[in-house]
């Protein structure tokens, strides 16, 4: 079946981003198509690669960018709410005067459409937040 | 350019957004109204419910000059003009709050806890902030 | 099938398990995860409303969030099924659509 899931909180603070990390892990496991996950409120957080989590501990931004690659994700952080929180593409640095950019590995910046075409396109959309 | 969504003559969908928590004390009001925003322009039914502390969204008369935060409510106002017309609030969570239609800055349907639960029912998509 | 509704706050601090509960129709499921899991305990104050709720509704409990808190299989309200992470996933698709109580 073709999924989608909306995470809205960033990692650490919040169990949810790890809950939707493990459901997509065990959804991709079964086979399922993952369409989107779209990050959104501080869940845009979670595409930072500037994160340094201790080493004991696990790196949730790490393990997006490796299932990403690995099952091909399109893993959407929410343009807005990433301009909100600091979290930038190149183009983005560029066009904002910023000096660098932060997005990890296998994250793209885009708009909220793509969450609601997330909607449109997939069977189910699972929510993750607070 | 057409995106590729709009070139689908699929079914329309029908999406409901819920709000569920009050304004200001976090951000996911402002941003869930965000959402709704855009989904206006994907031709989807799209439906807007407030209930639980969510209904406090819509209370007449929010001044945020005190508290340095934008105030959106008169966002809501504009949502007709983005042709997103279903718009409910749940009587139940009205009354708990003691508050009336009159205390909301739109005119909204005001559902009962059962036709809610029926029209969620009825939904392929809800969206919860 | 009806709807999948997933609870993940506690039922002693937040209102969500009574929203989701109110809310469901015959035949609908409950999902306790992360900290909603302590709404599926036996012998607590809210026990009486899982167990009046079984009587019409399917209810679950995700196990890695029971274990992750120190609880157990055994702790769970008679009825309520514990489910991993792949049974998490089966539910998405087995119910029409989910609801998240946050």
């Amino acid at each position: 079946m073709k999924l989608a899931v909306l995470v809205n909180e960033g990692p650490y603070q919040h169990q949810a981003a790890d809950s939707a990390l493990q459901f997509v892990k065990a959804a991709v496991a079964k086979g399922h198509e993952i369409f989107r996950v779209f990050f959104y409120h501080d869940g845009v957080n979670n595409g930072t690669r500037f994160a340094i989590p201790p080493q004991d501990d696990r790196n949730i931004t790490v393990e997006w960018s490796k299932l990403a690659e690995e099952h091909k994700l399109d893993l959407v952080v929410c343009i807005a709410a990433a301009q909100r929180r600091g979290i930038l593409d190149e183009n983005e640095a560029k066009r904002q005067g910023k000096s660098g950019d932060n997005i990890a590995p296998g994250f793209r910046i885009s708009g909220l459409g793509q969450l609601i075409e997330a909607g449109i396109q997939a069977e189910r959309l699972v929510v993750f937040g607070d | 350019m057409a995106e590729p969504w709009e070139e689908e003559e699929g079914p329309v969908k029908k999406f409901m957004y819920v709000n569920r928590k009050a304004p200001y004390g976090t951000i996911y009001a402002l941003e869930s109204l965000e959402v709704v925003l855009i989904a206006a322009a994907f031709d989807q039914d799209v439906s807007l419910v407030f209930m639980d502390d969510g209904v406090y969204q819509l209370k007449k008369g929010q001044d945020t000059k005190g508290i340095g935060m934008k105030n959106f409510s008169p966002t809501y106002r504009a949502l007709e003009g983005y042709d997103i017309e279903k718009l409910y609030v749940e009587k139940e969570s009205m009354e708990s709050r003691g508050l009336t239609a009159d205390d909301m800055i739109i005119p909204v349907e005001m559902l009962s806890k059962d036709e809610l639960t029926s029209l969620m029912e009825e939904q392929d998509v809800v969206m919860s902030f | 099938m009806a709807m999948l509704h997933t609870v993940n706050k506690s039922p002693f601090e937040k209102r969500s398990l009574d929203s989701a509960l109110s809310h469901a129709i015959d035949g609908a499921a409950i999902l306790m995860i992360e900290d909603g899991i302590y709404g599926a305990l036996k012998g607590t104050a809210v026990s009486a409303k899982i167990e009046k709720a079984l009587g019409n509704l399917k209810v679950y409990v995700l196990g890695p969030d029971l274990k992750a808190r120190g609880m157990t299989e055994d702790q769970v309200v008679d009825g309520v099924k514990v489910v991993d992470y792949a049974g998490f996933v089966d539910l998405v698709t087995e119910y029409d659509k989910v609801q998240a109580w946050l």
